[in-house]
């Protein structure tokens, strides 16, 4: 009778406790939101989980993306890119190395105070795709250009 | 203390085109020291540009932004005199405000 009794105990002590972790999970969450930081998007290592993190669905290739960067950088560590979105409405910019261990390099959030444009320096481990992917009007748009990589810059 | 960053905006026509440079070692947690140990992750995550005390611009990086990272943008409806102010925040909390004020071209 005792034994069974220890046993339940046990039992509801476990459950207690993955009840305050996930509790605990729960709020953590809420607090990388209120620093603004998409914590899963930038720690996901697959490229559709990345794009899934960031909302992304139903992606529209689209011409008025461009990405200008080169199409050799000799070094990995220093890879020059910029997005011109020219269309209208754009909400975000993300850009992603697509074989990076962490693909999401960057999100920005576009304000109607400035042009569809960033430019920025992105660290690349090998050969890849950049992709672009542009938030307008509540729908995703997307763009590539492959980067040839002569020496990593994730090391 | 973080290094200040040098601000560039400059006016063309009535956009302001502007060029940041922050100074930041942007480790990826990947890479070994000369011992072998790892260097532990420390970059910018959050950047926030503002134009005349307006946010035109919320950011969001990860570590695979190059060390001394450089952001461009062009602001709209700039004048000379204007004020772009730039925030990071980094991932040990660590934050730095520079301001320039929009020059006219030259």
């Amino acid at each position: 009778m005792d034994g069974l009794r220890r046993t339940f105990l046990r039992a509801a002590g476990g459950t207690l406790t993955l009840a305050i972790a996930t509790a605990a999970g729960l709020v953590r969450t809420g607090l990388a939101r209120a620093d603004g930081w998409n914590q899963s998007a930038f720690e996901s290592k697959a490229l559709a989980d990345a794009l899934k993190n960031i909302g992304a669905a139903n992606l529209i290739e689209s011409k008025d993306i461009v990405i200008t960067a080169p199409d050799i950088a000799e070094n990995g560590a220093v890879v020059p890119v910029a997005v011109t979105s020219k269309i209208p409405d754009t909400q975000s910019i993300s850009i992603l190395a697509e074989k990076n261990p962490f693909p999401l390099a960057a999100s920005f959030d576009i304000t109607s105070g400035m042009e569809g444009y960033v430019s920025t320096r992105l660290k690349m481990g090998q050969t890849a795709n950049v992709r672009a992917v542009v938030k307008a009007g509540g729908k995703f748009y997307t763009a590539v250009k492959e980067v040839k990589i002569t020496i990593g810059g994730c090391g | 203390m973080a290094e200040p960053m040098k601000i560039r905006a400059t006016l063309k026509g009535d956009v302001a085109d502007v060029r940041i440079l922050m100074l930041h070692p942007m480790e990826t947690g990947q890479r070994k020291d000369a011992k072998g140990e790892i260097v532990p992750v420390h970059f910018i995550k959050n950047v926030v540009v503002m134009h005349n005390g307006k946010i035109v611009l919320d950011a969001q990086w990860s570590q695979a932004i190059s060390r001394n990272p450089f952001l461009g943008i062009h602001v709209k409806g700039a004048k000379a005199g204007d004020k772009i102010s730039v925030k990071w925040t980094d991932n040990k909390g660590e934050t730095r405000t520079d301001e320039t004020t929009v020059a006219a071209p030259s």
